[in-house]
């Protein structure tokens, strides 16, 4: 039952295993490049295991010690997951134990995989779920792992290397951007960061932009919903 | 930032993010089901954060010498590329090596 899971998940995950590979390592590579031992990249693909945020987790370790920063920056990064979560309360029911491990492993690809694929009848839905997760995080851990051995191997003047985060989230805004037809979202986003950012500078403008992010939302909600009553 | 320093960081960015992950199955146990103002949200938030994101990462670059002109032609030409070959291994490649190239050359 369990080896007929992991045969039907293997090929939807294959797709996932090249770019994981490529961008974990990209990962991995960079924080060897910033100096970090083997261990931050592997534990911190294990365990963190939300590749957006290990980017971001980069960043702050090279900078001023601020716990609670680092917490409500990842809410927000990851805020996400609670919609996620909120679209896979159905289908994580009666699958066990292995429900655990399907909640912590929840990330993008794994999500969008177990989201949209319904498994043949015979096949186990929660052992084929569990399979899409564990490999999908098999790959991640593998390429951050062999980026950062690179690190050890190849020499480079990697100034500038750091740009892979900035690249990885203009291409997720360019697909967001071409997928949707509202894009008042991702104008909101990036209008109200832009602006605290040129307000307050580089080191205290995420929070108030969050915050403003979340006021816009409140505001144009009530407006669309204004909009409703009156057609 | 000291070793201890960096493992609590990571240590608070690992319990943010399972929070994220687990809150949901904790608030609405089966049956229950999620407001409708958690549901709008769930359909807005994630396209603001990547635009958040990009801000982030270019926090820096604003107020140097430059203000950012290396990083916005890279970007400019990420987008291009991403819309014409739709292929983001390439995007990601392409936009990083220009830049790297740019910041060791032009604007060194």
């Amino acid at each position: 039952m369990k080896l007929k899971a992991f045969k039907t998940a293997l090929p939807y995950t294959l797709p996932i295993c090249i770019g994981f590979l490529f961008i974990g390592m990209s990962y991995g590579f960079l924080m060897k490049s910033k100096g970090f031992p083997l261990i931050y990249p592997v534990v911190m693909s294990c365990f963190i295991f939300a590749g957006s945020m290990e980017f971001v987790t980069v960043n702050l370790l090279m900078t001023a010690f601020n716990p609670l920063h680092a917490f409500i920056l990842t809410l927000m990064v990851n805020a996400r997951h609670l919609f996620y979560g909120i679209s896979m309360l159905d289908k994580f029911k009666n699958v066990g134990l292995k429900k655990l491990y399907l909640i912590y492993g929840m990330c993008d690809e794994s999500f969008s995989i177990n989201c949209t694929v319904e498994p043949p009848a015979d096949i186990d839905r929660g052992w084929f779920m569990f399979f899409v997760t564990l490999l999908n995080q098999i790959y991640w851990v593998s390429g951050a792992t062999l980026g950062a051995l690179l690190g050890y191997l190849i020499h480079f003047n990697t100034k500038g290397i750091d740009f892979v985060m900035t690249a990885l989230f203009v291409v997720m805004f360019t697909d967001q951007w071409e997928r949707t037809a509202d894009h008042r979202p991702a104008i909101i986003g990036l209008g109200c960061s832009l602006i605290c950012l040129l307000v307050l500078g580089g080191n205290n403008f995420m929070i108030p932009a969050m915050g403003l992010i979340l006021l816009c939302f409140v505001l144009t909600k009530n407006r669309g919903a204004r909009k409703e009553t009156i057609k | 930032m000291t070793t201890s320093q960096s493992v609590i960081t990571i240590l608070v960015v690992v319990l943010g993010t399972m929070l994220t992950r687990f809150l949901p199955f904790i608030i609405f146990p089966e049956g229950k089901t999620p407001p409708k103002f958690i549901t709008y949200l769930g359909g807005v938030l994630p396209y603001a954060v990547i635009g958040l994101l990009v801000i982030y990462c270019l926090k820096g670059a604003v107020f140097t010498s430059y203000h950012g002109l290396p990083e916005l032609i890279a970007i400019v030409c990420i987008i291009i590329l991403h819309k014409w070959k739709k292929n983001m291994l390439l995007s990601l490649a392409g936009g990083t090596i220009i830049y790297m190239v740019l910041v060791q050359t032009i604007f060194c």
